[in-house]
């Protein structure tokens, strides 16, 4: 099979008066595992279910391998979608569930034996092939869900949120598991979370969203040495930002009004005064030991920032109360504006 | 109740903190000997009964021979069961369309759907067959216009097609509120994931929705099954007497309060309902679906296209004028001057209501006495009980909660045939004997009622939070004075809840009462209905007492929605 791509054009959706897509493009490469990036009610879950055919554009359309999909009701699209809540029948065993899609595509009985056992084994639920859905723990639940959806061998595959309902020391594994079988498919993939470390670790190009708007989209690690807007630099990782005019000038064209922005690792603190592109004086406010670093948050005349130390064992520390120099070199140094 | 005795024996230390203990078993202990001396000992009364030789005393099965070899009562035993499962059928035919139009479509009018679709609970079911008999009898109005215009007729009401018509009609409303409530609950996720993998239209409804409203749905047509089944009032009044019920109202009266068969056939009727109860928890054991989770909120609701809503809107309209129609035809009726063999009354009249209000008020006060003491008995045994089982540690506390709801399963008719077994050998000092007195129809009504208003009970007692109990103990008061100054404040939209719904139906019940009613003077409205309604020339008085029995009951079901409606608001 091989992988296709999606385009969504020029996409604008109300609910009522609430704008709450507004003139989204975006074109994702065939195979490629993509993030729907954003804080909760930004508009990431309406584009994923607007893909699937669960909500309609008010202008625009969905291109799927080409083909504008805009008219088609869920059930016409092929379109793999796997639920938050993963959506298990509950009246069904698991492999009633994931038989189910083959079933509303005529497809022969032994043919859906056959796919549903090579799905029950590449999820590894053989075993549990006959027990009830409330008889299977989260990680097992989800893995079912994503079973039943890539059994019908749809052309894309979307994942709302996938790993919300796992504990703390499944979501790194899962994680690893997901992108692990989408490499094998090949499968184009979008995957909606609100964690930024998700969505950096496994995908391949992340669109960050913020109220309907698609704020910026690239591969995790453009997004995070060079955000496009200070929301952007917020949501990934930790960003100071502070009125950088008052101290050094803009390079030419930087909008008027622009926020210097440096991440806290990027800048250093020091007892005595420093040599550095901008500094500025003030005192340790608080102290944090975060195991690898300490981070200090330093008040001074730009307001409140941060600042990451590499921490070495038999290290001295800077005491809350002390005066410290921290200094910005000029290549950490980005202006954006909101 | 040996084990709610038990704790009481212990010593104090072992109850650890709780002093309140003694005073705990001893309310378990009142409410255990009322249930068992209202409840238990009369069932049992006619239980034994049924084993009992007539003659000699003793154990015997003979009396079950004579039931089984006599073509009566294996016919009425059919009749009965045919009967009751037909209701079911018909009743989910009215019900499944509008549970599913107003669940799943955006369809103008879901609420006064909702509501008149309840609307037939609120009045006696055998009001409605007279009402049934004038619209859809032999010479009733739709029968006589299909007869002049297309020259044939529909036997609508002939023998068990009226018993059948008029508590379908009646009882729909159970499956209606289930079924929609277990359609609302399924998350909508559920419906887009198979949406998502290929299905649609009716094999979406069969294969997915369906199957996970079916505990809803079955909770409702083993509700309906049993009320067909123990109701006698109804078959009495269409003239049909080879069903199980009448039979055993018919033997106790015609025959004696000695006669082997009545006793015989309550415990059939019991068997039956306790069989058809079991049978439904056992097909929806394991099958709690509530789905909705956070972000769900039930089926998505669609837009319908111009022909479906056309298709919809005449369902809709058909099914609420067919289930409406006892109404309708009671309110003609009660007006009427004089209406047979014509399609609508030949005249209007008030002297109906006159004639009631002069002659009859006695029926209605003491309906109104009746069903308020015994809503006060339940909210009372209800709260007590809810507390004892959610709050304490009594053990065989459960027992009450058990106990109580047992009286499901007894049917009003053998609960009055017990009582007129256990008390109507008690005499009182001055001779009468005290089944005669009308406490004991306000009893009967108050055990008949209990289970609706223990839910509402421990329904209200779960939404309070122990951790307020807690607030209270810690800042110094006691238990008891927690309960009072707390429990029950925060309790008391829910047991008003309890109240009404015990009251509503206590207003129009009858199954019990018919058995208990030794006077005019002490009848209940349900009675003075059903002795209206026997005779022609009673039918205008008894349709204007009908009309303000819908008016009582309504109004009180009004009361109860806006009570726990301010109840839900923060």
């Amino acid at each position: 099979m091989t992988a296709v791509a999606i385009n969504i054009e020029q996409v604008n959706l109300f609910y009522g008066t609430n704008h709450v897509l507004k003139d989204v493009n975006l074109d994702i490469s065939p195979g490629e595992l993509f993030a729907f990036l954003g804080p909760s009610g930004c508009g990431k879950t309406t584009l994923l279910r607007l893909i699937a055919g669960f909500n309609t554009a008010d202008t625009g359309r969905v291109l799927i391998d080409g083909k504008d999909v805009s008219a088609l009701p869920p059930w016409r699209r092929d379109v793999g979608l796997v639920f938050q809540s993963y959506a298990l029948w509950p009246h069904m065993s698991v492999r009633r569930n994931v038989a189910f899609g083959l079933e509303e595509r005529r497809v022969p009985r032994a043919e859906i034996e056959r796919r549903v056992n090579a799905a029950l084994e590449l999820v590894e639920l053989s075993q549990l092939a006959d027990r009830r859905p409330s008889q299977l723990s989260g990680g097992q639940q989800q893995r079912v869900a994503l079973a039943r959806t890539i059994v019908v061998e749809p052309k894309v595959l979307l994942l709302d949120e996938p790993l919300s309902n796992l504990d703390a020391k499944l979501r790194g594994q899962v994680r690893r598991e997901l992108r692990d079988l989408q490499q094998r498919l090949g499968l184009t993939t979008i995957f909606v979370t609100h964690d930024q470390e998700e969505a950096n670790s496994i995908c391949d190009r992340i669109a960050v969203m913020n109220a309907g708007v698609v704020q910026q989209v690239g591969t995790p690690m453009e997004l995070y040495e060079r955000p496009a807007n200070l929301f952007v630099a917020g949501f990934l990782g930790s960003a100071n930002v502070i009125d950088g005019a008052k101290w050094v000038d803009p390079p030419a064209g930087t909008p008027a009004g622009a926020k210097l922005v440096f991440r806290p690792q990027a800048a250093t603190l020091s007892a005595a005064s420093q040599q550095a592109w901008l500094k500025f004086e003030g005192a340790v406010a608080h102290r944090e030991f975060l195991g690898s670093t300490v981070r200090y948050g330093v008040r001074g005349p730009a307001g409140d920032v941060s600042v990451d130390v590499a921490f070495h064992q038999g290290q001295a520390l800077f005491d809350v109360g002390q005066s410290v120099t921290v200094g910005v070199p000029q290549a950490a140094a980005m202006w954006l504006s909101t | 109740m040996t084990s709610a005795s038990a704790v009481a024996d212990l010593p104090p230390v072992v109850q650890g903190k709780r002093r309140f203990g003694w005073g705990q078993a001893a309310l378990a202990l009142a409410i255990a000997a009322f249930l068992v001396l209202f409840l238990a000992w009369p069932v049992g009364t006619v239980i034994v009964a049924a084993f009992t030789h007539k003659g000699a005393g003793g154990f015997t099965l003979v009396n079950f021979y004579d039931f089984f070899a006599t073509d009566l009562f294996i016919r009425s035993t059919w009749n009965s069961l045919y009967v009751a499962g037909m209701s079911v059928v018909l009743a989910s035919v009215f019900a499944l369309p509008l549970a599913y139009i107003t669940t799943r479509f955006e369809f103008r009018g879901t609420v006064l759907i909702q509501t008149l679709g309840v609307v037939p609970l609120i009045m006696p079911p055998f009001v409605g067959a007279v009402a049934m008999q004038l619209l859809f009898g032999r010479n009733g109005t739709v029968n006589m216009l299909l007869d002049q215009h297309l020259g044939f007729k529909i036997p609508f009401m002939e023998g068990l097609n009226g018993v059948i018509f008029v508590q379908a009609v009646h009882y729909f409303p159970f499956i209606l509120i289930n079924l929609s409530a277990a359609l609302r609950n399924i998350d909508r996720a559920m419906e887009e994931a198979a949406q998502n993998l290929g299905s649609s239209g009716f094999r979406l409804f069969r294969r997915i929705v369906f199957p996970l409203a079916m505990p809803g749905y079955l909770a409702g047509a083993s509700l309906v099954f049993v009320k067909v089944f123990d109701d006698l009032a109804t078959p009495l009044l269409l003239n049909v007497k080879d069903m199980l019920a009448p039979q055993a109202y018919l033997r106790i009266t015609s025959i004696g309060i000695a006669d082997p068969m009545g006793y015989v056939i309550s415990v059939v009727l019991i068997v039956a309902s306790v069989v058809a109860m079991w049978l439904s928890a056992l097909a929806m054991r394991g099958k709690d679906y509530a789905t909705v989770q956070r972000g769900g909120g039930g089926l998505a609701r669609r837009h319908m296209h111009p022909w479906q809503a056309v298709a919809a809107y005449a369902i809709v309209i058909l099914i609420l004028l067919l289930v409406l129609a006892p109404h309708i035809g009671l309110l003609l009726l009660s007006f009427a001057t004089i209406w047979s063999f014509s399609p609508l009354p030949d005249g209007y009249t008030l002297a109906h209501y006159g004639r009631v209000f002069s002659d009859s008020a006695v029926y209605i006060t003491n309906t109104a006495l009746y069903a308020t003491l015994a809503g006060v008995i339940d909210i009372i045994l209800g709260t007590a009980i809810a507390y004892l089982v959610l709050r304490t540690k009594l053990a065989g506390r459960q027992w009450l909660d058990w106990g109580a709801s047992a009286a499901l399963a007894v049917p009003g008719v053998v609960l009055g045939i017990g009582y007129l077994r256990c008390f109507y050998g008690v005499t009182l000092p001055d001779g009468t004997p005290l089944a005669a007195l009308w406490i004991v129809i306000v009893i009967a009504l108050a055990v008949r009622r209990l289970p609706y208003a223990l839910r509402a009970c421990v329904a209200a007692l779960q939404q309070v939070s122990v951790s307020l109990e807690e607030a209270a103990e810690n800042l110094g008061a006691t238990k008891a004075r927690t309960v009072r100054r707390v429990v029950v404040p925060l309790m008391t939209g829910g047991m008003l809840a309890g109240f009404i719904a015990s009251f509503a139906t206590a207003a129009v019940e009858l199954s019990a009462t018919i058995m208990l009613v030794q006077s005019n003077a002490d009848a209940p409205l349900a009675y003075g209905l059903y002795v209206f309604m026997q005779s022609a020339a009673g039918r205008g008085p008894g349709a204007a007492l009908g009309v303000i029995a819908v008016l009582l009951v309504a109004l009180c079901t009004l009361a109860s929605h806006l009570v726990i409606e301010r109840r839900q608001k923060p």
